[in-house]
């Protein structure tokens, strides 16, 4: 039984990698760099008459000092504020009202600025968006008003959720010195004493050509593209950047703890080991082993931590895992769970050694192995469906430093992966010196609320039922 | 001087004349009466297929909530011979995607698999046995459901949730509708595995399917599949009845719930319209305009850009078979959630009393009309319009017809219908967090 079963995988593993490669080959991928550093790359998807348009920058949080944290964030919602040509707010209208969406967002590691439009728009959106680059005019007035919703945002996505506020906690106590350990919204206080002239003093720092990535993809002919890119862009000079410091992490000689108090029902717990991330795609092997592994222990729910801690043995409600392999910084091995009813964040955390125990002493199967190379395959054929997330792969690889055509080298590592290797990264990594464990305290929301009854005047007339 | 500026790049826009999304679906029915609808696209080696029931929470009965949740829920945890591991690795081992979905309307399944005959084989396989053989084990059902009721113990503690529930009882009465998706602890607590099984008999009938199919096979193709995923379903002989309409609010309804979070959780609403209603695309047009159409909408424009007052803002109706909620959400500093809701209400007050100004209808048709092909740029996106085109019964080209539609009102015929169907002056308003309106 096992013996076919093995061969089927290996059969179907094939067959899927042929597809994924007949997926990536019908789409063809083209660069240029402008004289002024700005790099352009298109991808052809013919499908449907439509254009997806991403400017990146390779500038996050990780670029900002303290006092200041929150700034590239900041200065993201500032650039809808408006240039000589466009007025304040309306950006995001001139785009709808040629039928497009847009919107940004702020990493640790880049800044993103994003158009989704019928093709014949494309020509718009990549001269507002080049206006933009050079032209932003930053007001006080519009500022003092945005910086209050910024501290809106932090509100309603950290202050208000627990298990938000927890991983803020577990990445500033695992990072000591690498700009990391700072969350992209912003420490609170920091977002209360931003003025304008530091998101001001950000975009003139970072905000160049050679600091940048198009990528557009979609219904479009890339001639075009680089010919639009080079009027809109090609007036806009260069400008020497300022000195990024490495930051290097000291390492880490112990376990770290810490609790924290939030209103919940539930404990919860995170756990975050330091790993390495991808630096040379060639001679790296440990990332992909890492991603390989992760997928071991929660790829699916046939996974091992699904399997074994919320189904066998009951420990948790829900369990998971997650390992990011690009970055530009150091990385983190991420296990979180919520506790099973009756059973505490200890058990949790005494159940996911012992499945760290496992890995190191037993390894993991050919059949394991084989079902988280065929989901990577997988998803990347699925992500072929999606212009924008074509679009946003492309985009990621320039900001960690890697080649356009990247994936193809990305699908072909994962495939190189062994269960030895996969057994050689639990044994190095997942070790209680590069551990930081981090546990929810819940505490009561204060009195219970009366319950609500429904108004009278609701019923009246009489449902039907 | 900027002014000449935009309205310079305002003249440059040429649109795109609607464009025709020309999708040739392909319907019929399958000798067990499912309903099949069919999108042949060959570019990418993908396959989705979704089969759904009318067999959503609106089926549940108050001292049985959550019995429709459930029911999805345990489907894929056993069936067929095979337990929920098995069934699990069967998926992941061609890297298929299988996915539970539950509304008020709608329960059913939806499968991504890679279209290769045996990863789309082997993973048809475990849909066929999850939709025609599932076998609800005891031991599955009281992990589950202690899950279930976990997951309500800690969201009985979100602001947001608190909010959403509040709004729903308030909004719909006895309607089942009102019903909370997943159940109460009380009522999960009761749910047995006949409840299931028996629930599972009456809903999940294969005259009453929907298979939505879309990708890389052939028209043959996707009738056998639509003959194999339907063959050994319940044919039960009773009908299904229909949802009972929804009650109008009478009077204004106002809930303050303190909370010790940091932002207010602000909803104000009322029953609004359903699928095929003849008000439903001046509705939607006008909805846009308040608070559908993102950072150009009325609600952002006045909460956020003028004031400050909030990162989040919107409206929206949802169509259901019978009335769902017209809903605005706000979510703003506790200090601030009176301010918010003044400009909330004297927003929608006023937008319903004077309409939408012709500039206004005028760029939101230019949004839709020039951007509906961003509704339909995946397979993903049309798979999710057969489903619903095909459990509501609209016709099937309503993807052509919607921009069409849109385009041909006017302001005036918005303003009617706004004015016909939102009453600022009867909806219900839920506050959590601050401890009373001062």
């Amino acid at each position: 039984m096992l013996k076919i079963h093995r061969t089927l995988i290996v059969f179907l593993l094939t067959a899927v990698l042929a597809a994924a490669t007949a997926a990536a080959d019908t789409r063809s991928l083209h660069d240029r760099t402008l004289e002024n550093g700005l790099k352009v790359i298109v991808k052809e998807d013919r499908r449907v008459p439509v254009a997806v348009s991403m400017l990146l920058y390779k500038i996050g949080s990780m670029d900002e000092v303290n006092g200041v944290t929150g700034v590239a964030h900041v200065l993201e919602h500032m650039m809808f504020k408006g240039t000589a040509k466009v007025p304040p707010g309306e950006f995001s209208k001139i785009i709808a009202r040629a039928g497009g969406r847009d919107n940004a967002f702020t990493s640790k590691d880049y800044t993103g600025y994003h158009q989704s439009v019928h093709k014949s728009q494309l020509p718009l959106v990549v001269e507002m968006e080049a206006d933009r680059m050079a032209n932003l005019i930053l007001r006080e007035e519009e500022f003092a008003k945005e910086i209050r919703v910024v501290m809106e945002e932090r509100r309603q996505r950290t202050e208000d959720n627990p298990h938000a506020l927890l991983y803020e906690q577990l990445v500033a106590t695992a990072f000591v010195a690498n700009p990391y350990r700072r969350p992209i919204v912003g420490w609170m206080n920091d977002l209360e004493n931003m003025r304008v002239e530091d998101a001001q003093a950000f975009y003139d720092a970072w905000y160049a050509p050679n600091n940048a990535v198009l990528v557009v993809v979609g219904d479009i002919d890339p001639e075009e593209v680089f010919a639009l890119a080079e009027r809109h862009y090609g007036a806009i000079p260069s400008r020497a950047l300022p000195e990024r410091k490495p930051q290097t992490e000291p390492q880490q000689k112990g376990i770290k703890r810490l609790l924290l108090k939030a209103p919940a029902e539930l404990p919860f717990i995170a756990m975050a080991y330091h790993v390495p991330v991808v630096e040379n795609i060639d001679t790296d092997w440990e990332p992909f082993a890492l991603s390989v592994l992760s997928g071991v222990l929660d790829g699916s729910t046939a996974a091992r931590l699904p399997r074994e801690l919320v189904r066998n043995t009951r420990v948790a409600n829900s369990v998971n895992t997650s390992y990011d392999s690009l970055k530009r910084g150091p990385g983190l091995f991420f296990v979180a769970g919520t506790p099973a009813d009756g059973r505490t964040a200890d058990d949790l955390e005494a159940a996911w050694r012992e499945q760290v125990r496992r890995l190191i002493q037993e390894g993991v199967s050919e059949e394991e192995l084989a079902r988280v190379k065929a989901q990577v395959v997988a998803s990347f054929v699925y992500q072929q469906d999606s212009v924008y997330a074509q679009a946003s792969q492309l985009a990621r690889l320039y900001s960690v430093g890697l080649p356009y055509d990247a994936m193809d080298t990305l699908l072909q590592k994962f495939q190189a992966v062994t269960a030895e290797q996969v057994r050689e990264v639990a044994r190095r990594y997942l070790i209680d010196d590069a551990l930081t464990v981090a546990v929810l305290d819940p505490q009561p929301i204060g009195e219970r609320r009366p319950p609500v009854e429904p108004a009278a005047d609701v019923d009246e007339g009489g449902s039907p039922r | 001087m900027s002014k000449v500026k935009v309205a310079a790049l305002f003249a440059a826009l040429i649109l795109p004349a609607a464009v025709q999304a020309e999708l040739p679906i392909e319907q019929w029915k399958t000798d067990t009466g499912a309903k099949v609808l069919f999108v042949e696209s060959r570019e990418l080696p993908i396959l989705d297929v979704s089969v759904e029931f009318p067999a959503g929470s609106a089926r549940d009965s108050a001292d049985r909530s959550g019995v429709a949740s459930l029911t999805a829920r345990l489907m894929r945890l056993g069936a067929g011979g095979m337990n929920e591991n098995e069934l699990s690795e069967r998926l992941a081992d061609v890297g298929a995607n299988l996915s539970s979905r539950i509304d008020v309307d709608r329960a059913g399944y939806s499968l991504r698999t890679l279209s290769g005959a045996r990863e789309r084989e082997q993973a048809l396989g475990v849909l066929r046995a999850v939709l025609q053989s599932p076998e609800f084990p005891q031991p599955v059902l009281e992990r589950e459901k202690s899950r279930v009721i976990s997951a309500l113990r800690e969201s009985a503690t979100r602001p947001a949730t608190i909010a959403e529930r509040t709004f729903r009882e308030l909004v719909f009465g006895d309607h089942p509708y009102g019903l909370p998706d997943s159940g109460e602890i009380d009522t999960v607590e009761q749910i047995s595995k006949e409840d299931l099984r028996a629930f599972y008999r009456l809903y999940y009938r294969a005259p009453a399917a929907v298979i939505a199919i879309i990708g890389d096979v052939t028209r043959d193709e996707a009738e056998r599949i639509a003959d194999d995923l339907t063959r050994g379903l319940p044919q039960p002989a009773s009908a299904i009845q229909p949802l009972p309409p929804v009650t109008p609010l009478t009077e204004p309804v106002e809930r303050w719930i303190s909370h010790p979070a940091s932002q207010a959780h602000i909803r104000v609403g009322m029953p609004g319209v359903k699928r095929g209603d003849p008000d439903y695309f001046a509705l939607w047009l006008g909805n846009h305009i308040l608070g559908g159409g993102g950072f150009s909408s009325r609600l952002t424009v006045e909460l956020r850009e003028k004031r400050g007052l909030s990162y989040s803002s919107y409206s929206y109706f949802s169509p259901y078979a019978e009335k769902g909620a017209f809903l605005i959400g706000v979510q703003t500093q506790k200090e601030q959630a009176g301010e918010a809701l003044a400009v909330l209400r004297s927003t929608l007050a006023r937008f319903v009393e004077e309409g939408p100004t012709p500039e206004e209808i005028e760029a939101a048709k230019q949004n839709i009309v020039a951007g509906f092909v961003l509704r339909v740029d995946s397979n993903g996106k049309v798979h999710e319009y057969l489903a619903m085109i095909g459990f509501y019964g609209l016709p099937l080209d309503y993807i052509d017809l919607f921009p069409e539609r849109i385009a041909a009102l006017t302001s005036e015929q918005v303003t009617d219908a706004l004015r016909r169907r939102l009453d600022p002056s009867k909806m219900v308003t839920v506050v959590v967090g601050p401890e009373t309106a001062r």
